[in-house]
């Protein structure tokens, strides 16, 4: 069945029409064209389709998009603004905290669901948020502590 | 992959849930373990209820000695909850370890005893609390023990028009702690040990030691007939006998329900 949804992504809302069984993943990928949002299993393992719902981070591939109408979205393509990479880009490019980069727009939402609520989260709050994001290729060294930096310079600002 | 066609309903209230369950909609909480199901058609309900919104299944008070949750809390805010902390650690143990943060974001304890995982956490955390649950349908509201919930591999003794409401749980069980084994941060207990330590005595459960949380009744009547700790936990497999697989063999398992029973005991007296 069709329903109308609107949901507000990255402060814009986007009226549109969904079969009521679509993913919102697939919403956001397909009929926003927001492919930064990555799907990387079928199983709710590995963390890649990552986004924030209303400021909490969840799996866009475990959610309907119907579920998301009437709410706030934020993807990996929100993160940036105007040009300026966010604090959390940054750090991950200065500290080498990606490799191929597929995980790297989940990685980073959920790096945000924790520090942007407790910036001065520990090592092990941090890595504890990062459980549910599988890379194959930093060893996760680099990636905590790009976070770690991100956080510090967030706080600052 | 995508879910087949289904049609999704929101309820606002108990009543249009219960409604919507009884028209044959397949009740939709935090979706942790359904939406999966739904993705990899293992599941393909024709239609859906979501009760994520109807505010009389969220929220945690204490209701004399009982705390009241609400079946769409999230396993993060009992985690967090201190009530819970206090009163039945064991439960919020457990619900700060399903998953990873954004799962606990979403899954609810209501949710998780639903579904009935055989390797789930939260059952055999509030099996060994001593919780129930209420849960209402056409024939009305009934309580039901935990134990007498969950009877098989993702099978409850609800009935088919039946919502889980509101879990129970003691307030008598703040001494208490809870144990896991896995290989990976998010993977699923191989075994996981809740023990409560309370004015009756010991009570002990297990997850993945069957096709339900199980209570270690030999680990119990060592420790309350007054044994040692040695005794109760060479006795703590008895009459169990989980199923060798690739996470390991029946005696492996039956070792490690002895060594995570001694590590939750430890953890449980040192509160």
């Amino acid at each position: 069945m069709g329903q109308t949804i609107t949901v507000t992504v990255n402060g814009t809302a986007h009226t549109a029409e969904v079969e009521q069984r679509t993913l919102l993943v697939h919403f956001l990928r397909e009929a926003l064209n927001l492919t930064g949002t990555h799907i990387g299993c079928d199983t709710s393992t590995c963390g890649c389709c990552t986004v924030h719902l209303d400021g909490e981070t969840v799996l866009s591939c475990s959610l309907l998009a119907v579920q998301a109408d009437g709410h706030a979205v934020r993807t990996v393509e929100g993160l940036e603004q105007n040009g300026e990479l966010h604090p959390i880009q940054k750090a991950f490019h200065e500290n080498h905290g990606l490799q191929c980069g597929f995980c790297t727009p989940g990685m980073m939402m959920s790096a945000l669901g924790v520090i942007e609520q407790h910036p001065d989260a520990s090592d092990d709050e941090i890595r504890e948020a990062l459980e549910g994001n599988l890379c194959r290729g930093t060893g996760y060294q680099n990636l905590g502590a790009g976070v770690r930096s991100a956080a510090v310079e967030m706080a600052r600002n | 992959m995508i879910p087949s066609t289904l049609e999704y309903t929101k309820a606002t209230s108990l009543d249009e849930a219960l409604a919507a369950v009884k028209a044959g909609a397949r009740p939709l909480a935090g979706g942790m373990s359904l939406m999966p199901m739904m993705r990899l058609r293992l599941a393909a309900p024709g239609a859906v209820v979501d009760l994520g919104g109807v505010p009389e299944l969220v929220g945690i008070c204490e209701d004399g000695d009982e705390i009241a949750v609400g079946a769409m809390t999230t396993h993060r805010s009992v985690a967090n909850d201190p009530l819970i902390r206090e009163h039945c650690h064991v439960v919020a143990q457990a619900a700060a370890g399903v998953g990873s943060m954004t799962i606990r974001n979403r899954g609810t304890i209501g949710g998780s005893l639903a579904h009935a995982d055989p390797h789930g956490d939260l059952p055999a955390a509030i099996l060994a609390a001593g919780g129930a649950v209420i849960v209402r349908g056409s024939g009305g509201e009934r309580r039901i023990d935990v134990g007498d919930l969950i009877t098989s591999y993702l099978t409850t003794s609800l009935a088919e028009d039946e919502l889980i409401t509101q879990v129970r749980l003691p307030k008598g069980a703040g001494q208490s702690a809870y144990a896991k084994f896995h290989r990976r941060a998010i993977d699923w207990s191989i075994i996981g040990v809740g023990v409560s330590i309370g004015a009756d005595g010991v009570r002990a459960a297990a997850t993945g030691v069957g096709d339900h949380p199980t209570r270690l009744t030999g680990f119990e009547s060592v420790l309350n007939a007054g044994g040692s700790l040695e005794d109760a936990i060479a006795k703590a497999g008895e009459g169990l006998s989980p199923l060798g697989d690739l996470d390991g063999s029946t005696e492996y398992k039956l070792h490690l329900v002895g060594v995570l029973a001694a590590q939750a005991h430890a953890e449980a007296s040192s509160r």
